[in-house]
């Protein structure tokens, strides 16, 4: 709440001014009955109707009518102009605070949960706090002063109102209460077709060529059956509160009209003033709804300011130094690392390993040997927990994040594009690429056969997941987005598994002359692009088991020697 | 309009009842002034104590009317809003399922997903708006006009201008409003893309240190967005000062008449305040009206995004069905001659050219080549999953374009690159495409996949399997695809590149079971050349083309690329 508070300070005055307008327009609104009353009182009959008297009172309503809807319309855009803001100040610090996390909280949570607070939470925030703080606002006013003008009009009828009136909510509350049941099943029901329709929606293709699709479209029909028998109960249920609580009011308008006109007989009220009153009687339930309702989502608001506050408040990555990495050579020396995820398992354990400028490391090993943490590693994206690595001889620590990070080209095997044209995703580490030197990266990794054959070439938009390109060519992009940086480190996990033999064979080339004088990380499965390197680390279970050159690991038959054997490479030279 | 009137049109009589018990409520609640009128002239104003007993009374019988009706109304309301959404899903789920592939390949999977769920929500919640209150307002906002006519023709005046200037107003602000939030919903999607782009693409964004980059473009995309919904807010909020300025000048206006009316006697002091509460009733029910208007709009949004999809085209392709059934003792299983394809008509490259082949029935065919070579779109075209642009395709003799779909994939079993298994038992995805199999036609077919062992490790036929088939491993995700494919008895068994994460062993052991099957034909796709060397023919593709058909000891001897695949294999 008090971050909250920080976000709405530099709008304090505002938010004041915006309450002062609120209030003359929510008295403005309430005044209008009680002129209107004492015009009626002015009628008292045929020609004795106070015609001046009259005029004065509506000069009245309409200067009151007047200031009040000036009031309200000020107070709703400024309004308007505070959520909007503090909406738009919230998401960027909190798609900055996302931005500078460390890739440990990124891992831990969904990506559709952290989008979902920068986006949606925001809005709630906004939208709830500040609109829902002023209705909140203006609809306690608009009670207040209803109870004070009811009793200025007749002391004698107000409690009946008073009193009588709250008797709406507490029906509202009692139905909605029920129909809570409906609701929880129609939500569940809703995620249950939801998932059926993501699975085979997405599985679409499959189906038809199974001949299943007419099958899906049977079990559809059941979970849709059921979602509208399910919903049909929780839209009648919820919509009975308001037919309740106005029956509810109705009553109370016929008690106040009954007693009313009953003590206005014993002269105890004017019928103008009974007019004013009744108009009263049937306002007066309209701010409970508003506030019932401004209140569940202000309570949402707050939760979502939770979540938000959360994300903001989450690890970000520390700089533990202000170095800047320059004219990098590229020797590491990973001396005695110990690292874990969870600090309970440990992924790695005492490693240690020297490379000099140029040298080109292979790492393999079966899955989960640990193999992309020491990508992790090397990038900082995580700290070992011991031990220490050094670039060129000094402790990374030294250097900032970026300039490390600056000196290392990486390829993933999860190829990453965004939605923008191939240049831009191919541009992505060196924004001034000339359209020359787009071409000439390309190609070299031969990706310029397939950019060319696109429908508007480099140009060409792609959607975030690379739309109709296959696997093989999204990563010849990855491939070339580096060849267009270059720097002075290389780490390529797996930057090739989706491309064809073939095609990997015509970019050796091109690898090589990007790899030499580079010290390079290569994660690979498949060895034929492993057995050149000059150490290769077999990995297994978190530890690094073997360690030498492809002849010497061979001799050793251990587990590298066992893969080799094993590895398609074999099948392939065994035919 | 004509799209959603199909649909709640099965349903007219709930559609209909629904507003019309509305406009009971709404009469009933009309009656009330009226009946407050009476009170105070007949009652205040004769002293009749007795008479305002009866309108209280009048007025308890037409607060339970009023409840009984409009709570029959909301009945009818959800029944006809939920019944029609529910068929418009059902037949929006099942168009989707009738699409060819090259329409699923053109829309995507996602887009579909937000119109079955969201969108379609938004619609239900929309119709049942509009049959429970949108069309409550006019009958208040008009009938309260003609109640006031029925006491003054003067009032009658006043009160149509009041409500054409309102409308008048309400209609200029929507028309402004509309593109600007929609404008603003567009502005929204872009600010959700990045922010999961960065989410997803952390890593790469940091290795190229563009985190500034990301966030100054977060910015500006944020700024336009937030000044889009200025815009639009600021225009909304106007809305209820100028109904209330409107209202209220038409009270005062009103009021003065009255004063003039009944100090010429053609009024009572009662039948003012009639008036003035029908003025009152218009603004209040206004308020409600032009709130409504917000999430009507949103709804109206939701059913043309719903109707797109209906009206896309399900399927491109050409069928000239015959009844004539397979001749499987034809001695070609698959014939295509001439065959010319491309995705795209206006694309100068074509992802197939002229092709002329065929593959003898219980033979193996092997295809190799690189990435977008034609590989796949061969096994599309045998699937008629597209038509060919020229040349036929002929399996067993017969034009693909003669087969029913459903005559088609009983004939044939494709094992896709990607994957797909289902949550569910391994029994009932074993069952996809032949739901009769019985539980020994699964064991024999996990038996030649070589995916008996792991099944029966786990769970057995009763395994779990996990959303996306998460609870197994690469190689095992692929062999039990192929167990699937196997228990429909197909005659044709495609492997599109789908033993890529088996060991050699493995992969080796398992084409020969399934090469030991008597009437299957196989086509087998791979980059490798190893998963393919033993096939009786094998087809090097490039670029579209042939470039080489022959036995692996042949290709190697004799064509370049072939070799090369070999050689880039080692």
């Amino acid at each position: 709440m008090k971050k909250l508070y920080l976000y709405l300070k530099p709008y304090m005055p505002a938010i004041l001014v915006s309450m002062l307008f609120a209030g003359i327009s929510a008295a403005a609104s309430l005044a209008v009955p009680i002129y209107a009353g004492r015009t009626i009182d002015c009628m008292v009959g045929i020609g004795a109707v106070d015609m001046p008297g009259l005029l004065l009172i509506l000069r009245t309503i309409a200067g009151v009518a007047l200031t009040g809807a000036a009031s309200s319309a000020i107070s709703g855009r400024i309004n308007i102009r505070i959520s909007t803001t503090v909406i738009a100040s919230l998401r960027r610090d909190a798609f900055g605070a996302m931005t500078r996390l460390s890739l440990s909280e990124i891992d831990s949570h969904s990506p559709g949960d952290l989008q979902s607070r920068i986006i949606a939470d925001a809005d709630a925030v906004g939208d709830g706090i500040l609109l829902g703080f002023s209705q909140l606002f203006s609809g306690i006013l608009t009670i207040l002063g209803t109870i004070i003008f009811l009793f200025m009009i007749s002391p004698a009828i107000a409690p009946v109102v008073v009193i009588l009136t709250p008797l709406s909510l507490f029906t509202a509350r009692f139905i909605s209460s029920r129909s809570k049941k409906y609701f929880t099943q129609q939500a569940e029901v809703r995620g249950e077709l939801t998932q059926f329709c993501q699975e085979q929606v997405e599985a679409q293709r499959l189906l038809h060529a199974f001949g299943a699709h007419e099958r899906s479209k049977t079990d559809f029909n059941e979970i849709n059956n059921t979602l509208s028998d399910v919903s049909l109960n929780a839209t009648f249920f919820s919509s009975l509160p308001n037919p309740s609580s106005r029956f509810v009011n109705n009553l109370i308008y016929m008690a106040v009209g009954m007693l009313g006109a009953l003590y206005a007989i014993s002269g105890g009220i004017t019928v103008g003033a009974l007019t004013s009153f009744l108009a009263y009687a049937s306002g007066y339930a309209k701010p409970f709804n508003e506030i019932t309702g401004v209140w569940t989502e202000l309570q949402n608001a707050v939760v979502c300011a939770g979540r938000l506050f959360e994300l903001m408040e989450m690890e970000p990555e520390k700089e533990t130094g202000n170095e800047k990495a320059e004219k990098v050579k590229g020797d590491i020396d990973i001396r005695a690392i110990n690292f874990s995820y969870d600090h309970v398992k440990p992924t790695i354990t005492d490693f240690s390993l020297s490379v000099k400028k140029g040298a080109h490391v292979a790492i393999v090993g079966p899955t989960g040997a640990g193999k992309t943490t020491l990508v992790n590693l090397l990038m900082r994206f995580y700290d070992p927990d011991s031990g220490s690595i050094a670039l060129d001889g000094n402790d990374v620590s030294k250097y900032t994040r970026r300039s490390l990070r600056s000196s290392f080209g990486m390829v993933l095997q999860e190829t990453w594009l965004r939605e923008g044209s191939v240049r831009d995703n191919l541009t992505l580490g060196r924004s001034f690429a000339t359209d020359d030197e787009i071409t000439e990266a390309a190609k070299l990794t031969k990706a310029h056969d397939f950019i060319r054959k696109l429908p508007d070439g480099y140009d060409t938009m792609l959607s975030s997941d690379g739309g109709s390109l296959s696997q093989g060519e999204k990563q010849l992009l990855c491939i070339t987005r580096i060849m267009l940086s270059l720097p002075p480190l290389l780490i390529l996990d797996e930057a090739t598994s989706s491309i064809d033999t073939r095609t990997e064979q015509k970019i050796q080339g091109a690898f090589r002359r990007m790899m030499q004088n580079r010290t390079t990380f290569i994660v690979a499965h498949r060895l034929s692009t492993v057995r050149e390197s000059d150490i290769i680390l077999y990995m297994e279970g978190g530890n690094v088991k073997e360690q030498g050159t492809h002849e010497q690991l061979l001799a050793a038959g251990g587990g590298y020697a066992t893969l080799y054997k094993n590895a398609d490479y074999h099948a392939a030279n065994g035919g | 309009m004509f799209f959603l009137l199909k649909y709640i049109g099965k349903y007219k009589w709930f559609a209909t009842l629904a507003p019309l018990f509305k406009m009971l409520e709404a009469i009933f609640e009309l009656l009330v002034p009226l009946v407050v009128a009476d009170m105070i002239d007949n009652g205040i104003g004769k002293n009749d104590p007795q008479h305002i007993i009866i309108c209280g009374l009048l007025l308890l019988a037409l607060a339970v009317l009023g409840m009984a009706v409009s709570i029959t109304a909301q009945f009818f309301a959800a029944k006809a809003a939920i019944l029609s959404t529910k068929d418009m899903r059902r037949d929006v789920y099942a168009h989707i399922m009738d699409f060819s592939e090259a329409s699923m390949d053109k829309t995507g999977a996602s887009a579909l997903l937000t119109r079955l769920t969201s969108d379609l929500n938004q619609v239900m919640g929309g119709i049942n708006m509009v049959l429970r209150l949108f069309l409550r307002s006019p009958f208040v906002v008009f009938g309260a006009m003609i109640m006031a006519g029925t006491i003054s023709l003067r009032a009658l005046a006043l009160f149509a201008i009041v409500i054409a200037l309102l409308g008048g107003f309400t209609a200029i602000l929507m028309h402004t409003t509309i593109p600007m939030y929609t404008n603003v919903q567009n502005r929204l999607e872009g600010l959700i893309t990045l922010t999961r782009e960065n989410l997803e693409g952390a890593r790469v964004i940091r290795a190229f240190v563009r985190d500034d980059k990301e966030r100054e473009e977060f910015d500006r995309r944020n700024d336009r967005l937030r000044a889009n919904a200025y815009k639009a807010g600021g225009y909304q909020s106007f809305l209820n000062p100028v109904t209330f300025v409107l209202v209220n000048m038409g009270i005062v206006v009103l009021l003065y008449t009255s004063g003039l009316q009944v100090n010429a006697g053609t009024l009572t002091t009662g039948e003012a305040v009639a008036l003035y509460n029908y003025m009152s009733q218009i603004l209040v029910e206004l308020i409600k009206f032009a709130n409504l208007i917000v999430q009507i709009t949103r709804a109206w949004a939701s059913v043309i995004r719903v109707r797109e999809v209906m009206e896309m085209t399900a399927d491109e392709r050409s069928h000239i069905p015959d009844d004539e059934p397979f001749d499987l003792s034809c001695e070609t299983a698959i014939d295509f001659s001439n065959v010319t394809f491309s995705y795209n008509k206006n694309e100068s490259r074509n992802a197939l050219e002229e092709l002329t082949f065929c593959v003898p029935k219980n033979s193996t065919l092997g295809i190799v080549g690189g990435t977008g070579s034609g590989k796949s779109t061969i096994t599309r075209l045998i699937r008629h999953a597209y038509d060919a642009s020229a040349g036929t395709v002929r399996l067993f003799g017969r034009d693909v374009r003669r087969v029913s779909d459903s005559e088609l994939s009983s004939i044939i079993s494709n094992v896709p690159q990607k994957v797909t298994l289902f949550s569910g038992t391994v029994a009932e995805n074993m069952r996809l495409g032949n739901k009769d199999a019985s539980d020994e036609e699964i064991i024999e077919a996990l038996k030649k996949a070589k995916a008996y062992d792991f099944v029966m490790e786990k769970n057995g036929l009763a395994t779990e399997v996990a959303p996306g088939g998460t609870n197994f491993s690469g190689g095992q995700r692929q062999r039990l695809s192929i167990a699937r494919a196997i228990v429909s008895h197909p005659k044709i068994l495609i492997l599109d590149d789908s033993t890529s994460a088996l060991d050699a062993a493995t992969e080796r052991a398992l084409l020969g079971e399934l090469m030991a099957q008597k009437e299957l034909t196989i086509i087998i796709i791979s980059q490798r050349s190893t998963s393919v060397s033993w096939c009786d023919r094998i087809l090097v593709m490039e670029d579209g083309w042939c470039i080489g058909s022959g036995t692996d000891s042949w290709l190697i001897k004799n064509n370049e690329v072939y070799r090369e695949i070999v050689e880039a294999g080692r």
